[in-house]
């Protein structure tokens, strides 16, 4: 008797302000969504196993593009380009950030403001003008050797990262400071720490997960930089969306996808273990690291 | 019970800006005391405190410990500790790392940080604690952790910044005999911030009453409560019915003041004021008596006919269950607090809303007040 009523009666509860998936139309719209977002990388990952050259209409399946891919020098030493340029302009975009981010929290000097808002520049300014602004410095203000040995050929494509990261990063900490109890950092210097012990011991700790979502957030921004690096590189020195899009322009092939779908899978590891790590409060900092 | 001095603040000013915090303040707390500076909120109390623990510099005037001047010493290289309001335990250290931290930073090595950290734990009944993370400790365990991590160091001084005031009712009063009784065991010289009186004087041995950055008294609690110096401190330490002035008579052995709303009230001592000048007389809800309103106004012991005497009416009554507050109208519309124990359960002189009653207090009882 109770089992029959019991069900009837659940159904006609209007759902609670947490159970709203529970309407169809509702839950249709979180698949729309989804598939508004995923569609084009899951077009992309599974036309890299095309068999086809032109790429166009799918002819079977096939690994051999992710040979081709992995076996295409090229392509190999523009990903670890990539890669290179992204882990140097990540730690110094972080120390940097950090740095920045302390100093507005921390002091009151004059041009604060002005500092402040000169920090936000770099993220508002569109990249095509970077762009062309860092061609500029480049070969005006502080021409960079050609000749170089590897990595010191990338410095100026790192300097150039750094430049528009770094805010980002700053952004994240100075945000994250904002909670930060600053008897905290009395108790320590009241119990005998120097001031830069207290800021070890204390704030570092305190920061760290904003440390690690702006490290995500800078390296996931060098990583997929075209514009600035394109304006930037030297004729030798070739980052992976620079080679993907000289690739692009002679044909859509699934190497290209290949190629592709690797960087998915590696950033997407990345910042898996990443958050991992770090426990749930760098998910919600990191997430905007993802969206860019 | 009060020994050598062992802190001075001699002319100790200290401006924000426009605003003065703290207005020229000289005072001295003795070694082995439990020091409270009391005041309202914005009194400058606090900014003492943090003066002395070296975070905020004096802009004029010197602080002694130990007759050395600490002035501009930075807050680590000065032989106090403090408790703050918030606690401050570092979160992401265990509460034994916590506690251990001002000996390492004194370079005590490993072996004996341990050892002592964990004595201290003991001293504070957080023996076994140590392995935890203070999220996973209440409120007043963290209190305690604060606690021991400023005493593993063996201040001369320990401040304490509020430190009742984040705990519940139930709690703040354990804490209170608790933090007396620590203190007698460990024998520091303990200075308290408080802005509850009731902590105050349940608490410390000899109190700072604060006003506006101007040091009011400083006085034992049972003095603060029974000989304030000012309209400010019999007002802030307790309640209290004032009544203005003037001092008519102010012989060797008695005084006269003559008040608008009390009449004469008559004062079995010399006043030594201002001649025919305003003076407040000061009388405390539990020194006055209520009698049932009979023809004849109730005869002061102390004090000739007619004096220390009103007659007025019942205006509200609230029941505390040992005790009962009242508030009774005399003439002229002026509320008279009187607080009455409840001493037997059938109280035969229970008297109820809306009646009459005679109001009087000894000629001892008003504190008198010339400023």
């Amino acid at each position: 008797m109770t089992s029959t009523t019991a069900p009837m009666k659940m159904k006609k509860t209007p759902p609670g302000p947490l159970e709203y998936l529970r309407r169809w139309p509702l839950q249709l719209w979180l698949v729309l969504v989804g598939l508004f977002l995923y569609i084009p990388l899951i077009t992309l990952m599974i036309f890299s196993f095309n068999d086809s050259k032109r790429n166009i209409v799918w002819q079977g399946f096939t690994l051999k593009y992710y040979d081709k891919a992995l076996h295409n020098d090229s392509l190999i030493t523009a990903f670890g380009n990539s890669l290179t340029i992204a882990a140097c302009s990540t730690v110094i975009s972080v120390i940097i950030g950090a740095m920045a981010a302390i100093v507005l929290w921390r002091f009151r000097f004059v041009g604060k403001t002005a500092f402040n808002a000169g920090l936000a520049i770099p993220i508002v300014v569109p990249e095509i003008c970077m762009g062309v602004g860092m061609l500029v410095f480049f070969a005006k203000v502080l021409p960079w050797p050609h000749d170089l040995p590897w990595p010191l050929d990338l410095g100026n494509i790192i300097i150039a990262h750094v430049s528009f990261s770094f805010p980002f990063v700053a952004v994240v900490v100075r945000a994250r400071l904002g909670s930060f109890n600053r008897e905290l950092e009395e108790a320590a210097k009241d119990l005998g720490a120097s001031e830069f012990r207290a800021l070890m011991d204390v704030v570092i700790p305190h920061i760290q997960p904003s440390l690690i979502a702006g490290g995500l957030l800078a390296f996931t921004l060098s990583l997929d930089d075209f514009v600035i690096t394109f304006f930037t590189a030297g004729p030798d020195t070739v980052t992976f969306p620079v080679k993907v899009y000289s690739m692009v322009r002679f044909s859509v092939t699934p190497e290209v996808n290949a190629a592709s779908t690797i960087l998915i899978v590696v950033t997407v590891l990345l910042t898996f273990l990443a958050l991992k790590f770090q426990g749930s409060s760098a998910l919600t900092a990191g997430h905007g690291a993802d969206d860019k | 019970m009060s020994g050598n001095p062992i802190i001075s603040f001699e002319n100790i000013t200290k401006r924000f800006g426009k605003t003065t915090a703290v207005d020229n303040v000289s005072l001295t707390i003795n070694e082995g005391e439990f020091f409270s500076l009391l005041g309202p909120s914005g009194c400058g109390k606090t900014t003492l405190l943090r003066m002395l623990a070296g975070f905020e510099m004096p802009t004029e005037g010197r602080i002694l410990i130990d007759g050395k001047d600490v002035s501009t010493v930075p807050p680590n290289q000065r032989p106090v500790n403090m408790v703050f309001q918030s606690y401050a335990v570092f979160p992401h250290m265990t509460v034994l790392d916590n506690v251990a931290y001002g000996l390492k930073m004194d370079g005590v090595g490993a072996s004996e940080r341990r050892e002592r950290a964990e004595e201290a734990l003991k001293l504070v009944q957080l023996a076994g604690y140590g392995v935890r993370k203070p999220d996973q400790l209440s409120g007043g365990q963290r209190q305690r952790v604060a606690l021991a991590r400023a005493l593993v160091k063996k201040p001369r001084v320990l401040l304490l910044d509020e430190p009742l005031s984040a705990l519940d009712a139930k709690l703040r009063d354990q804490m209170r005999s608790e933090l007396t009784s620590l203190q007698q065991k460990v024998g520091i010289t303990f200075i308290m911030v408080t802005h509850d009186q009731d902590e105050a004087l349940a608490m410390a041995t000899r109190c700072a009453v604060m006003n506006r950055g101007l040091l009011q008294q400083v006085a034992t609690p049972s003095d603060l409560y029974e000989f304030p110096n000012s309209r400010f401190v019999a007002d802030f330490i307790g309640s209290v019915n004032m009544f203005e002035g003037t001092l008519d008579v102010d012989a060797k052995d008695h005084a006269i003041i003559n008040t608008q709303e009390m009449g004469p009230v008559y004062l079995d001592h010399g006043v030594t004021g201002p001649e025919k000048g305003t003076v407040w007389a000061a009388v405390r809800p539990e020194k006055i008596e209520l009698h049932k309103r009979t023809d004849k106004a109730p005869k002061v012991d102390d004090a000739p006919e007619g004096y220390n005497v009103a007659a007025g009416v019942v205006k509200h009554m609230v029941y505390l269950g040992s005790e009962t507050n009242y508030e009774i109208e005399i003439a002229g519309g002026r509320l008279i607090k009187v607080v009455r124990p409840n001493l037997t359960r059938w109280d035969q002189e229970d008297f109820e809303l809306g009646e009459q009653v005679w109001i009087s207090f000894h000629a001892c009882s008003p504190a008198v007040l010339l400023s």
